[in-house]
């Protein structure tokens, strides 16, 4: 039963290993940290077949049992969170070395690991502290891939990005001292456990320390109005890096998901509804500002960065429903999302790496102009939400969950016409990028910038890594009944707060 | 105690604030420094305030103790908060060295000329 900490544990070791030992040696780095991303993502499928049974795996550190010691849970959704963690971060490092990316600045195979560590983490653990360390991980891991490779704009974004994640840090204890006060415990299990026990005019504390867990969460979701970091972040970010982010704003939606359904969630008096009263509204304002964000985007990174802030709002819209047939709909929504804004980063990289910058006006065709463009039609499309990517299902599942009067209205709208805007605002710069370049004389050439670099032809590990996140999202809507009744066994288990409760709390001594 | 706890957790927090909001690279460190210091110690308090009891069970049965939990969460949180500081004064120094700036808010960038080529 020890494969449950190896997702924490491997990286960790491999980490220090590649920053002291292989530091001089890029192609040893380079293998070892591919080396542990695939057994990583090996590890992941395991996990994955081991809790899609339907049993809660319950992993105790130091072998001190639930509510004394920390504890690593493992259930359908974790393992699936870790496993999409390992495929995309394999696809981005296969991106990160064949564009030369990882070589541009120190250490960045160690910190790729310790990112992996954090995030994998914040997926197993089931103690709301330990919750909070692994947020500091993968936070310190990903202010060190934020600059990465320096420069001007990218040190002044990465400094915003870090003042603001530890502001964030600190609300985050705040919220852990209140709960503790409160509660006395910060076990997810033991939460769960008392916080019905807890009358409701007496639950004013919980409820305070509830709604400060959410904004922290809505923080790293990106959630308006706390969404404004998000976009100057990806577009100064090395374009792998903001690809590995993408699954950084679902850490944010899982331990929504997670600590907000089982410890205060439904069928709770002292805290009923409170996460969905105020998740809901800010969502549908986080869609608008991503479709509004995408149309008036000037440069290509903001552009798919506004974009992610858009499909965060439409998972948080599913999120905020708080019911198992919502959350299995966000749940397949959250993977697809995932994939597709770490495709649309990836092709934009291509893209951008071959012009003169990522500024959406005309400029002359680079080399492979269709390839480019026919890669980014298939990921803007699969981002916006058309068929026959997997983003059109899993929109449509998000509005079909979303039939309650009083509700339907507002998501329906906020969705359908974000995605309509998503849509304009994506032909537009493609249309920009790709066929107005087509339409201009090489003479133009010479008014702008002189032409450094000679076109340079993507290989074809350059554009495996898009390729697959594209297959990725095929697969997704191509075994889309599969893929949605496990995820909704998985939502089923998620909201089976009593099962959790047992599995952990009054798990059966062995050796 | 408890208002002098109280009030001084409330006065670092605002002042940790206050700073935050100056964003410039320096006041915003020692305001983030500020807001640590304040979170410790509401940390502590989350435990119960309690005067001269150990954190740990006496085996002689009578003698009371206090939470030894909080104390655990609060030397994490400040390990993680002093690394933290650390790393940002860092990036700090960088950001200053690149743009020869330490403001922290980015102005928009007047890209409109550019886009009529």
């Amino acid at each position: 039963m020890h494969w449950i900490i190896l997702p924490v544990v491997l990286p960790a070791m491999v980490a220090p290993l590649i920053g002291f030992v292989m530091r001089w040696d890029i192609t040893l780095a380079r293998s070892a940290s591919v080396a542990t991303t695939i057994l990583l993502v090996g590890i992941s499928i395991g996990l994955a077949v081991m809790a899609s049974g339907g049993e809660t795996f319950l992993y105790k550190l130091g072998n001190w049992p639930a509510p004394f010691g920390i504890v690593l849970v493992l259930d359908r959704l974790s393992a699936l969170m870790v496993l999409l963690t390992t495929v995309l971060a394999l696809i981005v490092l296969i991106h990160a070395i064949a564009t030369g990316w990882d070589n541009r600045g120190r250490h960045f195979h160690a910190l790729f690991q310790f990112q992996l560590m954090g995030i994998c983490g914040a997926f197993l653990t089931g103690d709301v502290f330990n919750l909070f360390v692994f947020f500091e991980v993968l936070l310190i891991a990903s202010y060190g891939l934020m600059i990465h490779s320096g420069g001007k704009d990218r040190m002044r974004a990465g400094l915003q990005y870090v003042v603001m994640n530890l502001a964030g840090s600190t609300l985050f204890l705040f919220a852990l001292g209140t709960l503790y006060a409160s509660t006395g415990t910060l076990n997810i299990a033991d939460l769960a456990e008392r916080i019905p026990q807890i009358p409701p005019e007496e639950a004013a504390l919980v409820r305070v320390a509830a709604i400060l867990l959410m904004i922290v969460f809505a923080v790293k979701a990106a959630l308006f109005p706390v969404q404004f970091w998000l976009p100057a972040t990806y577009a100064n970010a090395p374009a792998p890096v903001a690809a590995l982010f993408a699954i950084m704003t679902k850490v944010g939606a899982y331990a929504i998901l997670r600590v907000h359904t089982t410890a205060f969630g439904p069928g709770i008096p002292g805290t009923e509804g409170l996460a969905g009263t105020w998740l809901f509204p800010a969502a549908i304002v986080t869609i608008a500002i991503g479709a509004i964000g995408v149309l008036g985007a000037r440069r290509l990174m903001p552009l798919i960065g506004f974009s992610v802030v858009g499909s965060m709002g439409t998972l948080l819209v599913a999120v905020a429903a708080f019911s198992p047939t919502a959350t299995s709909a966000a749940l397949y929504y959250m993977v697809h999302s995932t994939f597709a804004a770490a495709c649309l980063f990836l092709i934009a990289d291509l893209v951008v790496s071959r012009r003169s910058a990522d500024r959406l006006i005309p400029e002359p065709a680079t080399v492979q102009n269709g390839l480019f463009a026919a890669l980014f039609f298939a990921a803007a499309i699969a981002m916006a939400g058309m068929p026959p990517l997997s983003g059109f299902l899993g929109k449509l599942l998000v509005l079909d969950a979303m039939r309650e009067p009083g509700v339907m209205g507002w998501a329906w709208s906020a969705i359908l016409i974000g995605s309509l805007l998503t849509i304009l605002g994506f032909a537009r710069a493609g249309s920009t990028l790709f066929w107005k370049s087509t339409a201009m004389t090489p003479e133009a050439d010479n008014s702008g910038l002189e032409d450094v670099a000679p076109p340079n032809h993507a290989t074809a590990l350059q554009v495996a890594p898009s390729m697959l996140a594209l297959a990725v999202l095929a697969a997704l809507a191509a075994f889309a009944g599969p893929v949605s009744a496990y995820l909704e066994d998985t939502s089923a288990q998620l909201f089976d707060r009593d099962g959790y409760v047992a599995a952990v709390l009054e798990q059966p001594e062995e050796g | 105690m408890e208002i002098i706890v109280a009030s001084s957790v409330g006065i670092l927090t605002a002042g940790g604030v206050y700073l935050i909001l100056r964003l410039r690279t320096f006041p915003v460190i020692l305001g983030l420094a500020l807001l640590s210091y304040a979170v410790n110690v509401f940390l502590f308090a989350s435990g119960r305030l309690a005067i001269d009891q150990s954190p740990i069970l006496s085996k002689y049965g009578e003698a009371t103790y206090t939470d030894p939990l909080p104390q655990a969460l609060v030397l994490t949180a400040i390990v993680i908060s002093f690394g933290m500081t650390a790393v940002l004064v860092m990036i700090g120094l960088g950001a200053f060295l690149e743009a020869d700036s330490d403001k922290i808010d980015i102005e928009a960038e007047d890209d409109s000329k550019e886009v009529q080529p």
